[in-house]
């Protein structure tokens, strides 16, 4: 398969991370998340701040060959230099030349994702200048001869006994280090006298003020204070999109970033340099002159300026590199970094940026852990949209794909608007309505097949199917055909349209059942949509036009519904999420926001019956029944969780809920066996919470489908739909 | 981050630095000097603060030479503005080597006038936009110890100081 990590051998990587640096990864990323939802829950205009972020970054972006002049102008003024940098070797040509300029044999330098980039460590050590790293996370990686695992805390990895060994091994300490103060005290002392002594103080910056020439550090330690007082050369280096107009656009970013990123309201130090700094050198054994400073500033393109021409990868550029995306990530949260990550870059917006500097390919290793499960979205502090950067890059790369010699298997039984290559295991997940239509068809036939081990084993070989999963079951007969002919309420106070998803029409079925009989209870007329698929399932395979080929044949399927004034009711979750949000990429505008208006998760739905009066006696009884609920992770991100936890209390149920980013099934990618470890490490968290004496003995409730699945293969018992536990009995 | 409105910018101030573990003391004009000379250990530097008749205690080198910087216990330096909801003091660069005293001492004590204490982030950077625009200065927001978690737990005092300690001088 041309080269590629066969799903097997990715496996086993992956495998090998969770079981060497995965519980480190987990209670760090896992202490951060917390840690942000506590701190933005405090910041009073957290979603203001939010948007004045973004509308920062859009403008910036859009007017940066001015701001590049307007920042060259500034420096210049101020007595400092700038070189843009067209790629790496241009960039570490130049650093190397500022080097050599100042006679220097040694560089001290602070954290950096962009020199990370460029390699530019590599580079001067190449041409016989040492460089040494004076983050302690930065240094220890330095020392272990590895590479970062996070944006902000590159040694995430590793645990206080591994760096302990670490220091032991390499540098036989007179006493035995043991405490984290121990460890601290040992890196600062070694580093002390390498600062002081370094010719060239090297930076990267946060973010630089085109008015003023300013430049802004972010940091706890002190070392980019340090690395910069220290010598009298200064090099920044920073991507040109650090860039933002003025002083004054930098407040929203001081209070969002170390919010978003590792919890904090502020990180000990915001640096606001205007470089040369004013302060007088060290000169021997007395203090210089300040203006014997020097400071060259080189920004960096290497593929960003072709970014900013690329209508689905710009929104990268606006990336402030919090990590906050990372630590929400439920698989990030099991494999860090060294997995889900690519040469530079990790987490989920890695793929934007390995992408866009490296190609496409640079991120095919690790875009699929991905799964689009949407938490990301809400935490990044400049709301991107990181999952369809994913979903983007995935497409273009089952567009690159080869043609693949199992290709004729497929042809016909998977009729889709994608390439010839494409992957198998990604064709089947992405037509799973196709399969859903036939499987359904020949049940239980079908059930029976699915389970028997050949095909288990042919399902592994040929789809890469994990055979310890099973395939949810098809029922005979759908939702549809049970809802035919149904006596609507007599004197319905609505009409809805429900648009019943490839599960609830030919799997689930009992939770379609009880959404009509529900809504039937809350005078509501229902009429079950002709159509499926949302595309949701295309998507999350990065089959972007066969997604697009559904949404059309969803808004052209409810059209005369929303003409009749109908409102559109879904049971699942994440084909709402296409409905109400993902459509946007791919309908015309009009026809979005017209479903994106008037769709509704059906206890979202029951919820304003409910506030508009309908009679909740109408509903069946809690009677104090002892649940623990699962919100899915699409729901929560569509601020729905709630709904359905208000309705399940007010009916009289005893309920707990579960806090969890994600079930770790998302879709599809549970299924895969080359991800079925990662899936269940998430998953485990939340079979820990499903199954604390407080929680045992409780009935399961989730709202996706794949959390469904998920859960029944994490408990042993069965989970059930809200919409179940509310819904009367059939008259 | 403090959030109750009705205290005063100080009371904010002190109720942030409360939380962030950092200790203060406020002090009449008259007794700044007695205030200082009880928080300085030895060996103390630091730069005479931008106050009418104020001079610091004679323990404190206000001429020192690298050496000095590198190896002092205590470090006294004034602070521009201070930001009431985060705790925050802002730390300017000058020719007297403020930045290198504030930043190479094991306790820093940062002297603040009431009057200059704002209450929020957005306040602040109103008054740094114009200043650092026409001045082209550096200024630290600096909040609390110097701090890492690179080590497996949080361990306060890294590359700058593992104390701070603030005076508020009324007004
Ligand atoms: S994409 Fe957003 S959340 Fe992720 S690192 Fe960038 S700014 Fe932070």
């Amino acid at each position: 398969m041309s080269g590629k990590t066969s799903k097997r051998a990715k496996a086993a990587k992956i495998r090998e991370i969770l079981d060497t640096e995965g519980a480190a990864i987990e209670t760090n990323t896992q202490g951060f998340n917390d840690d942000r939802y506590e701190s933005v829950a405090n910041l009073e205009n957290y979603e203001a701040l939010k948007d004045e972020a973004r509308a920062i970054k859009e403008d910036a972006i859009e007017r940066l060959p001015e701001l590049i002049e307007e920042l060259t102008a500034a420096v210049e003024a101020n007595g400092g230099t700038v070189y843009l940098a067209e790629d790496a070797a241009d960039a570490n040509e130049y650093i190397e030349s500022i080097a050599k300029d100042a006679d220097a044999d040694s560089v001290a330098k602070s954290k950096s994702m962009t020199t990370e980039e460029l390699d530019v460590n590599e580079h001067l050590e190449s041409a016989g200048v040492d460089v040494v790293e004076t983050d302690l996370g930065e240094w220890v990686l330095q020392v272990a001869e590895e590479a970062p695992s996070h944006l902000v805390a590159p040694a995430i990895h590793k645990s206080r006994a591994e760096i302990a060994d670490l220091f032991e091994d390499h540098f036989d300490p007179d006493v035995p280090l043991e405490t984290a103060e121990d460890l601290t005290n040992f890196a600062r002392e070694q580093l002390a006298d390498q600062i002081a002594d370094a010719d060239v103080g090297m930076t990267g910056a946060n973010f630089l003020t085109a008015d003023s020439g300013t430049m802004a550090l972010v940091t706890s330690e002190g070392n980019a204070r340090k690395t910069v007082a220290s010598a009298d050369t200064h090099v920044a280096v920073a991507g040109v999109e650090k860039i933002i107009p003025s002083v004054e656009d930098l407040q929203p970013f001081v209070e969002l970033i170390g919010r978003s990123g590792t919890g904090q309201d502020i990180t000990s130090y915001i640096s606001l340099l205007t470089p040369p700094i004013d302060a007088p050198t060290f000169n021997g054994d007395r203090l210089g002159d300040p203006d014997d400073r020097e400071f060259h500033l080189v920004l960096v393109d290497n593929g960003r300026m072709a970014m900013r021409e690329d209508d689905d990868l710009r929104e990268t550029l606006y990336c402030i590199r919090c990590s906050a995306c990372a630590n929400s990530c439920a698989n990030f949260q099991q494999v860090g970094g060294h997995a889900f990550g690519g040469e530079t870059y990790t987490g989920g917006i890695a793929t934007g940026w390995e992408a866009g500097i490296g190609g496409e390919e640079s991120a095919e290793e690790f875009n699929d852990l991905c799964t689009g499960c949407s938490r990301c979205t809400e935490a990044c502090p400049v709301k991107i949209d990181i999952p369809w950067i994913n979903t983007v890059v995935r497409d273009r790369l089952n567009r690159g794909e080869d043609p693949d010699t199992f290709d004729h298997l497929v042809t016909g039984l998977t009729p889709d608007e994608e390439p010839a290559g494409l992957d198998l295991q990604k064709r089947f997940f992405g037509n799973f309505a196709t399969v859903a239509t036939l499987g359904s068809a020949f049940a239980p036939l079908s059930n029976w097949a699915a389970a028997a081990p050949p095909s288990r084993w042919i399902a592994e070989k040929l789809l890469g199917v994990d055979r310890r999963r099973e395939m949810p079951k098809f029922t005979r007969g759908t939702l549809r055909k049970w809802a035919k002919g149904r006596e609507p309420p007599a004197d319905p106070e609505r009409e809805v349209v429900l648009l019943a998803d490839t599960y609830t029409n030919y799997m689930h079925v009992e939770r379609g059942k009880a959404a009509i009989r529900t809504l039937e209870a809350l005078d509501v007329e229902v009429h079950v949509a002709d159509v499926t698929e949302s595309g949701r399932a295309a998507l999350s395979q990065g089959m972007i036009e066969t997604a697009r080929e559904h949404a059309e044949t969803v808004a052209d399927a409810l059209e005369p519904h929303l003409e009749a004034g109908r409102d559109v009711v879904m049971v699942e979750p994440s084909d709402l999420a296409m409905l109400r949000n993902d459509y946007r990429r791919l309908l015309p505008e009009e026809a979005f926001d017209r479903l994106s208006t008037n769709s509704y998760e059906v206890l979202e739905y029951v919820f304003g019956r409910l506030e508009n009066g309908a009679d909740l006696d109408a509903l069946a009884d809690g009677d104090g029944e002892e649940i623990a609920y699962h919100s899915h992770c699409q729901q929560r991100t569509l601020g729905l969780a709630a709904h359905t936890e208000a309705i399940l209390d007010e009916v009289g149920y005893d309920m707990v809920t579960s806090e969890v980013e994600c079930c770790g099934m998302a879709g599809s990618f549970g299924f895969k066996q080359q991800y079925y470890d990662v899936s269940m490490a998430v998953g485990d968290d939340l079979r820990e919470q499903f199954t604390t004496p407080e929680t045992e003995d409780r009935r399961v409730v989730a709202s996706g489908t794949s959390c469904h699945d998920q859960l029944t293969d994490l408990l042993d018992r069965p989970a059930t739909h809200p919409v179940e536990l509310i819904a009367p009995e059939e008259e | 981050m403090s959030q109750t409105t009705n205290e005063s910018p100080v009371e904010q101030f002190t109720t942030s630095l409360a939380e962030i573990e950092v200790d203060w003391t406020t002090t009449g004009l008259d007794d700044i000097e007695s205030t200082l000379t009880a928080l300085i250990e030895s060996p103390a530097v630091g730069v005479e603060l931008p106050i009418d008749g104020v001079t610091l205690p004679e323990r404190v080198e206000t001429n020192p030479d690298p050496t000095a910087i590198r190896t002092a216990t205590t470090g006294v330096t004034p602070a521009t503005l201070a930001i009431a909801d985060y705790g925050s003091v802002v730390l300017e660069s000058d020719p007297n080597g403020s930045e290198l005293m504030s930043l190479f001492s094991g306790t820093h004590v940062v002297v603040i006038e009431e009057s200059d204490i704002v209450g929020s982030m957005a306040e602040a950077f109103e008054a740094l936009g114009p200043h650092l625009r026409e001045e082209r200065g550096d200024a630290i927001v600096a909040t609390g110890a110097s701090a890492t978690s690179d080590m497996g737990a949080l361990v306060r005092g890294v590359h700058g100081p593992k104390h701070v300690h603030i005076v508020i001088i009324e007004s």
